[in-house]
Protein backbone atom coordinates (compact mmCIF):
# COMPACT_ATOMS: atom_id res chain seq x y z
CA UNK A 1 0.00 0.00 0.00
CA UNK A 2 1.38 3.38 -1.11
CA UNK A 3 1.89 6.13 1.74
CA UNK A 4 -1.40 8.44 1.44
CA UNK A 5 0.85 11.15 2.69
CA UNK A 6 3.99 12.33 0.35
CA UNK A 7 6.76 14.42 1.53
CA UNK A 8 7.23 17.89 0.09
CA UNK A 9 10.39 19.46 1.73
CA UNK A 10 13.29 20.34 -0.91
CA UNK A 11 15.81 18.03 0.52
CA UNK A 12 18.41 21.04 -0.56
CA UNK A 13 17.08 23.31 1.85
CA UNK A 14 16.26 20.59 4.75
CA UNK A 15 19.92 20.53 4.42
CA UNK A 16 20.95 24.17 4.36
CA UNK A 17 18.96 24.63 7.12
CA UNK A 18 20.29 21.78 9.42
CA UNK A 19 24.11 22.95 8.08
CA UNK A 20 23.12 26.30 9.24
CA UNK A 21 23.12 25.83 13.12
CA UNK A 22 26.35 23.19 13.04
CA UNK A 23 28.02 25.08 15.12
CA UNK A 24 31.16 22.94 16.29
CA UNK A 25 29.03 19.39 15.39
CA UNK A 26 30.58 16.95 13.69
CA UNK A 27 28.66 15.51 10.63
CA UNK A 28 28.75 12.09 8.98
CA UNK A 29 26.80 11.55 5.34
CA UNK A 30 25.57 8.69 3.63
CA UNK A 31 26.25 8.06 0.08
CA UNK A 32 24.48 9.56 -3.03
CA UNK A 33 22.30 12.73 -3.03
CA UNK A 34 22.97 13.05 0.58
CA UNK A 35 26.26 13.49 0.06
CA UNK A 36 26.17 15.64 -2.75
CA UNK A 37 23.97 18.18 -0.71
CA UNK A 38 25.99 18.66 1.84
CA UNK A 39 28.70 18.89 -0.26
CA UNK A 40 26.98 22.18 -1.41
CA UNK A 41 28.34 23.17 2.52
CA UNK A 42 31.60 21.53 2.48
CA UNK A 43 33.76 21.75 5.83
CA UNK A 44 36.36 19.99 6.91
CA UNK A 45 34.21 18.52 10.04
CA UNK A 46 32.02 16.67 7.53
CA UNK A 47 33.30 13.41 6.72
CA UNK A 48 31.39 12.34 3.31
CA UNK A 49 30.85 8.63 2.35
CA UNK A 50 30.65 7.63 -1.19
CA UNK A 51 30.45 3.83 -0.92
CA UNK A 52 30.03 1.46 2.03
CA UNK A 53 26.13 1.48 2.19
CA UNK A 54 24.61 1.05 5.24
CA UNK A 55 27.79 2.59 7.21
CA UNK A 56 26.72 5.39 8.07
CA UNK A 57 25.01 5.29 11.47
CA UNK A 58 27.38 3.21 12.62
CA UNK A 59 30.10 5.72 11.40
CA UNK A 60 28.54 8.27 13.60
CA UNK A 61 28.12 5.96 16.93
CA UNK A 62 31.93 4.94 16.74
CA UNK A 63 32.67 9.01 16.55
CA UNK A 64 30.07 9.87 18.94
CA UNK A 65 31.73 7.57 21.50
CA UNK A 66 35.01 9.18 20.92
CA UNK A 67 33.81 12.48 20.99
CA UNK A 68 31.24 12.54 23.71
CA UNK A 69 31.68 16.38 24.20
CA UNK A 70 30.80 17.33 21.05
CA UNK A 71 27.25 16.23 18.78
CA UNK A 72 27.18 14.01 15.98
CA UNK A 73 24.74 14.22 13.25
CA UNK A 74 24.73 11.71 10.62
CA UNK A 75 22.88 12.75 7.43
CA UNK A 76 21.96 9.87 5.01
CA UNK A 77 19.10 8.44 3.13
CA UNK A 78 16.31 6.18 3.73
CA UNK A 79 17.45 3.09 1.46
CA UNK A 80 21.13 3.92 3.19
CA UNK A 81 19.11 3.56 6.28
CA UNK A 82 17.45 0.70 5.69
CA UNK A 83 20.49 -1.49 4.29
CA UNK A 84 21.61 -1.10 7.77
CA UNK A 85 18.91 -1.26 9.83
CA UNK A 86 20.29 -3.38 12.56
CA UNK A 87 22.33 -0.22 13.19
CA UNK A 88 19.07 1.44 15.21
CA UNK A 89 19.00 -1.70 17.49
CA UNK A 90 22.95 -0.93 18.12
CA UNK A 91 22.69 2.23 18.58
CA UNK A 92 19.08 2.55 20.82
CA UNK A 93 21.04 -0.58 23.10
CA UNK A 94 23.64 1.82 23.33
CA UNK A 95 22.53 5.21 23.84
CA UNK A 96 24.59 7.71 23.11
CA UNK A 97 23.14 11.06 24.17
CA UNK A 98 25.27 13.19 21.68
CA UNK A 99 24.26 11.16 18.27
CA UNK A 100 21.64 12.38 16.07
CA UNK A 101 20.41 10.77 12.37
CA UNK A 102 18.68 13.06 9.80
CA UNK A 103 17.08 10.56 7.25
CA UNK A 104 16.17 12.43 3.88
CA UNK A 105 13.31 10.12 3.28
CA UNK A 106 12.56 10.78 -0.63
CA UNK A 107 11.29 7.39 -0.44
CA UNK A 108 13.21 6.49 -3.35
CA UNK A 109 16.42 4.51 -4.68
CA UNK A 110 17.45 8.11 -6.53
CA UNK A 111 20.86 7.02 -7.57
CA UNK A 112 19.65 3.50 -9.34
CA UNK A 113 16.53 4.59 -11.08
CA UNK A 114 14.01 6.17 -8.57
CA UNK A 115 12.86 2.37 -7.40
CA UNK A 116 10.39 2.83 -4.06
CA UNK A 117 12.15 1.58 -1.15
CA UNK A 118 9.94 0.32 1.85
CA UNK A 119 9.43 3.71 3.42
CA UNK A 120 6.84 4.23 -0.12
CA UNK A 121 5.41 1.21 1.34
CA UNK A 122 4.49 1.90 4.71
CA UNK A 123 7.58 1.14 6.63
CA UNK A 124 8.03 3.94 9.00
CA UNK A 125 12.07 4.47 9.60
CA UNK A 126 10.99 6.75 13.02
CA UNK A 127 8.61 4.54 13.94
CA UNK A 128 11.55 1.62 13.86
CA UNK A 129 13.51 4.02 15.85
CA UNK A 130 11.10 4.68 18.90
CA UNK A 131 10.49 0.80 19.03
CA UNK A 132 14.92 0.57 19.37
CA UNK A 133 14.65 2.56 22.37
CA UNK A 134 15.83 6.57 20.85
CA UNK A 135 15.44 9.25 22.94
CA UNK A 136 13.76 11.40 19.96
CA UNK A 137 12.17 9.59 17.29
CA UNK A 138 10.22 12.06 14.70
CA UNK A 139 8.36 12.14 10.91
CA UNK A 140 8.50 15.30 9.91
CA UNK A 141 6.76 16.33 6.88
CA UNK A 142 6.25 20.64 7.51
CA UNK A 143 8.97 23.24 7.98
CA UNK A 144 7.46 24.20 11.32
CA UNK A 145 8.22 20.24 12.47
CA UNK A 146 11.63 20.61 11.01
CA UNK A 147 12.53 23.69 12.92
CA UNK A 148 11.08 21.92 16.02
CA UNK A 149 13.36 18.68 14.45
CA UNK A 150 16.36 20.83 13.99
CA UNK A 151 16.46 21.90 17.41
CA UNK A 152 15.97 18.45 19.00
CA UNK A 153 19.12 17.29 16.71
CA UNK A 154 21.15 19.87 18.25
CA UNK A 155 20.26 20.35 21.79
CA UNK A 156 17.94 17.30 23.00
CA UNK A 157 19.84 14.26 24.34
CA UNK A 158 20.25 11.26 22.35
CA UNK A 159 19.82 9.40 20.49
CA UNK A 160 17.99 11.36 18.08
CA UNK A 161 15.73 9.91 15.05
CA UNK A 162 14.28 12.90 12.56
CA UNK A 163 12.66 10.89 9.67
CA UNK A 164 12.18 14.09 7.36
CA UNK A 165 10.04 13.54 4.36
CA UNK A 166 11.59 15.41 1.25
CA UNK A 167 10.20 15.38 -2.16
CA UNK A 168 11.42 13.10 -5.26
CA UNK A 169 13.41 16.02 -6.89
CA UNK A 170 16.82 15.22 -8.09
CA UNK A 171 19.69 17.77 -7.80
CA UNK A 172 23.27 17.38 -9.57
CA UNK A 173 26.05 16.06 -7.69
CA UNK A 174 28.21 19.02 -5.88
CA UNK A 175 31.19 18.16 -4.31
CA UNK A 176 34.07 16.38 -6.07
CA UNK A 177 35.90 15.98 -3.36
CA UNK A 178 35.77 11.77 -3.21
CA UNK A 179 39.21 9.83 -2.55
CA UNK A 180 38.26 8.20 0.66
CA UNK A 181 41.69 8.54 2.36
CA UNK A 182 41.70 12.47 1.89
CA UNK A 183 38.37 13.30 3.28
CA UNK A 184 39.47 10.68 6.04
CA UNK A 185 42.71 12.99 6.26
CA UNK A 186 40.92 16.37 6.37
CA UNK A 187 38.60 15.46 9.15
CA UNK A 188 40.83 14.51 11.39
CA UNK A 189 43.65 16.86 11.29
CA UNK A 190 40.82 19.63 11.38
CA UNK A 191 39.64 17.74 14.80
CA UNK A 192 42.70 16.68 16.36
CA UNK A 193 45.44 18.43 15.18
CA UNK A 194 48.96 17.24 15.67
CA UNK A 195 47.36 14.20 17.65
CA UNK A 196 45.88 13.16 14.26
CA UNK A 197 49.93 11.74 13.33
CA UNK A 198 50.00 10.00 16.78
CA UNK B 1 37.67 -39.69 25.63
CA UNK B 2 36.28 -36.54 25.63
CA UNK B 3 38.24 -33.37 24.67
CA UNK B 4 38.38 -30.85 27.27
CA UNK B 5 38.29 -27.03 26.28
CA UNK B 6 42.04 -25.60 27.21
CA UNK B 7 41.71 -22.77 29.84
CA UNK B 8 41.46 -19.31 27.48
CA UNK B 9 44.58 -17.30 30.38
CA UNK B 10 44.92 -15.94 26.55
CA UNK B 11 42.12 -14.22 26.93
CA UNK B 12 43.97 -11.95 29.66
CA UNK B 13 46.88 -11.75 26.90
CA UNK B 14 44.73 -10.28 24.63
CA UNK B 15 43.28 -7.68 27.18
CA UNK B 16 46.40 -6.90 28.16
CA UNK B 17 47.74 -6.21 24.14
CA UNK B 18 44.75 -3.88 24.22
CA UNK B 19 45.57 -2.02 26.93
CA UNK B 20 49.48 -1.62 25.38
CA UNK B 21 47.64 -0.52 22.12
CA UNK B 22 45.49 2.08 23.86
CA UNK B 23 42.24 0.30 22.40
CA UNK B 24 39.44 2.32 23.66
CA UNK B 25 36.67 1.28 21.38
CA UNK B 26 35.76 -3.04 21.71
CA UNK B 27 32.59 -4.25 19.26
CA UNK B 28 31.61 -7.26 18.71
CA UNK B 29 29.57 -9.96 17.91
CA UNK B 30 29.26 -12.55 20.48
CA UNK B 31 31.58 -16.19 20.80
CA UNK B 32 32.04 -18.71 22.77
CA UNK B 33 35.88 -18.14 22.17
CA UNK B 34 35.77 -14.45 23.13
CA UNK B 35 33.99 -14.97 26.45
CA UNK B 36 35.93 -14.19 28.81
CA UNK B 37 37.35 -11.39 26.69
CA UNK B 38 34.17 -9.78 26.37
CA UNK B 39 33.59 -9.76 29.98
CA UNK B 40 36.81 -8.00 30.73
CA UNK B 41 36.33 -4.99 28.10
CA UNK B 42 33.17 -4.91 29.24
CA UNK B 43 33.90 -4.60 33.12
CA UNK B 44 36.49 -1.64 32.10
CA UNK B 45 34.92 1.88 32.57
CA UNK B 46 37.79 3.27 29.96
CA UNK B 47 36.83 0.56 27.43
CA UNK B 48 33.40 1.23 25.15
CA UNK B 49 32.52 -2.40 24.39
CA UNK B 50 29.65 -2.45 22.13
CA UNK B 51 27.65 -5.60 21.39
CA UNK B 52 26.50 -5.12 17.63
CA UNK B 53 23.89 -7.25 15.57
CA UNK B 54 25.97 -8.08 12.49
CA UNK B 55 29.54 -7.84 12.36
CA UNK B 56 29.65 -5.19 9.32
CA UNK B 57 28.11 -2.40 11.73
CA UNK B 58 31.93 -3.23 13.98
CA UNK B 59 33.81 -1.49 10.48
CA UNK B 60 31.88 0.99 10.35
CA UNK B 61 31.71 1.65 14.30
CA UNK B 62 35.74 1.44 14.09
CA UNK B 63 35.71 3.96 11.25
CA UNK B 64 34.16 6.31 13.16
CA UNK B 65 36.02 6.06 16.19
CA UNK B 66 39.40 6.56 14.20
CA UNK B 67 37.64 9.32 12.55
CA UNK B 68 37.35 11.08 16.44
CA UNK B 69 40.66 10.19 17.79
CA UNK B 70 40.73 6.74 19.32
CA UNK B 71 41.45 3.14 18.66
CA UNK B 72 39.29 -0.35 18.61
CA UNK B 73 39.65 -3.98 18.03
CA UNK B 74 36.39 -5.74 16.62
CA UNK B 75 35.96 -9.45 18.07
CA UNK B 76 33.93 -12.09 15.53
CA UNK B 77 33.80 -15.56 15.19
CA UNK B 78 35.12 -16.96 11.69
CA UNK B 79 31.05 -16.90 10.53
CA UNK B 80 31.34 -13.03 10.63
CA UNK B 81 34.07 -12.44 7.90
CA UNK B 82 31.76 -12.86 4.82
CA UNK B 83 28.92 -10.03 6.69
CA UNK B 84 31.91 -7.72 6.17
CA UNK B 85 33.36 -7.82 2.94
CA UNK B 86 31.30 -4.76 1.29
CA UNK B 87 31.94 -2.93 4.34
CA UNK B 88 35.47 -3.34 4.41
CA UNK B 89 35.86 -1.59 1.16
CA UNK B 90 35.14 1.35 3.72
CA UNK B 91 38.53 0.50 5.29
CA UNK B 92 40.40 0.17 1.77
CA UNK B 93 39.23 3.33 0.53
CA UNK B 94 39.89 5.42 3.47
CA UNK B 95 42.88 3.78 4.39
CA UNK B 96 41.33 2.77 7.91
CA UNK B 97 42.92 1.15 10.54
CA UNK B 98 41.04 -1.75 11.84
CA UNK B 99 42.21 -4.81 14.06
CA UNK B 100 39.81 -7.96 13.36
CA UNK B 101 40.01 -11.11 15.85
CA UNK B 102 38.55 -14.12 14.35
CA UNK B 103 37.93 -17.09 16.53
CA UNK B 104 37.79 -20.11 14.10
CA UNK B 105 35.33 -22.25 13.66
CA UNK B 106 35.08 -25.16 10.71
CA UNK B 107 38.94 -25.95 10.40
CA UNK B 108 39.69 -28.48 13.09
CA UNK B 109 37.72 -31.38 14.53
CA UNK B 110 34.75 -29.27 13.29
CA UNK B 111 31.20 -30.91 14.27
CA UNK B 112 29.22 -29.04 12.72
CA UNK B 113 28.98 -28.96 8.90
CA UNK B 114 27.35 -25.51 8.51
CA UNK B 115 30.32 -24.13 9.73
CA UNK B 116 32.85 -25.56 7.32
CA UNK B 117 31.66 -23.01 4.16
CA UNK B 118 32.87 -19.91 6.14
CA UNK B 119 35.72 -21.25 7.89
CA UNK B 120 37.69 -22.58 4.76
CA UNK B 121 36.78 -19.39 3.06
CA UNK B 122 37.94 -16.41 6.15
CA UNK B 123 41.16 -16.13 5.06
CA UNK B 124 40.66 -15.61 1.14
CA UNK B 125 37.43 -13.66 1.93
CA UNK B 126 39.22 -11.09 4.28
CA UNK B 127 42.85 -11.08 1.75
CA UNK B 128 40.60 -10.64 -1.44
CA UNK B 129 38.47 -7.33 0.18
CA UNK B 130 42.03 -5.82 1.41
CA UNK B 131 43.15 -7.34 4.44
CA UNK B 132 46.41 -8.36 6.21
CA UNK B 133 45.17 -11.64 7.48
CA UNK B 134 47.72 -13.57 10.54
CA UNK B 135 47.55 -16.15 12.35
CA UNK B 136 48.02 -17.73 16.08
CA UNK B 137 47.71 -21.13 16.55
CA UNK B 138 48.89 -21.23 20.10
CA UNK B 139 47.92 -20.54 23.20
CA UNK B 140 50.73 -18.95 24.46
CA UNK B 141 51.36 -16.88 21.27
CA UNK B 142 48.60 -15.19 21.35
CA UNK B 143 49.13 -12.37 23.36
CA UNK B 144 52.49 -11.32 21.45
CA UNK B 145 50.38 -11.95 18.24
CA UNK B 146 47.71 -9.60 18.60
CA UNK B 147 49.68 -6.83 19.80
CA UNK B 148 51.70 -7.08 16.39
CA UNK B 149 49.05 -7.01 14.06
CA UNK B 150 47.82 -3.89 15.78
CA UNK B 151 50.88 -2.03 15.93
CA UNK B 152 50.95 -2.64 12.25
CA UNK B 153 46.99 -1.80 11.72
CA UNK B 154 47.49 1.50 13.57
CA UNK B 155 50.93 2.31 12.76
CA UNK B 156 50.41 1.75 9.04
CA UNK B 157 46.60 2.51 8.26
CA UNK B 158 45.30 -0.94 7.34
CA UNK B 159 43.22 -3.33 8.11
CA UNK B 160 44.77 -6.35 10.25
CA UNK B 161 42.75 -9.80 10.92
CA UNK B 162 44.39 -11.90 13.60
CA UNK B 163 42.63 -15.55 12.75
CA UNK B 164 42.27 -17.56 16.38
CA UNK B 165 42.86 -21.30 15.05
CA UNK B 166 40.29 -23.35 16.55
CA UNK B 167 42.75 -25.87 17.85
CA UNK B 168 43.62 -23.44 20.49
CA UNK B 169 39.93 -22.58 21.17
CA UNK B 170 39.17 -26.40 21.59
CA UNK B 171 35.95 -28.25 19.52
CA UNK B 172 33.16 -29.57 20.63
CA UNK B 173 33.78 -33.99 21.13
CA UNK B 174 30.79 -35.24 18.85
CA UNK B 175 31.20 -38.80 19.80
CA UNK B 176 28.90 -40.83 21.96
Amino acid sequence: MPNEKKGTLDRREVVKAILEKRGDALVVTGLGSSCYDAGVHDHPNTFYLWGAMGAAAMVGLGLALAQPSRRVVVITGDGEMLMGLGALATIGARKPDNLSIVIMDNELYAETGMQPTHTARGVSLSGMAKAANFAVAETVFTDEDLEAGIAALYEAPGPVLLDVKVSGKRYPMSIRLRDGAHIKNRFRENLLGQKAFD
Amino acid sequence: MKAETPPRSWAADIYRAFKKLGVAQVAYVPDAGHTQLILDCRADEATNAVSLTSEQEGVAMLAGAWLGGQRGALLMQSSGAGNCINMLSLAQECRFPLLMLVTMRGEWGEFNPWQIAMGQSTRKVLENAGCIVQRADRAGEIGEVVFAAGQMAFSTSRPVAVLIGQRVIGFKDWSK
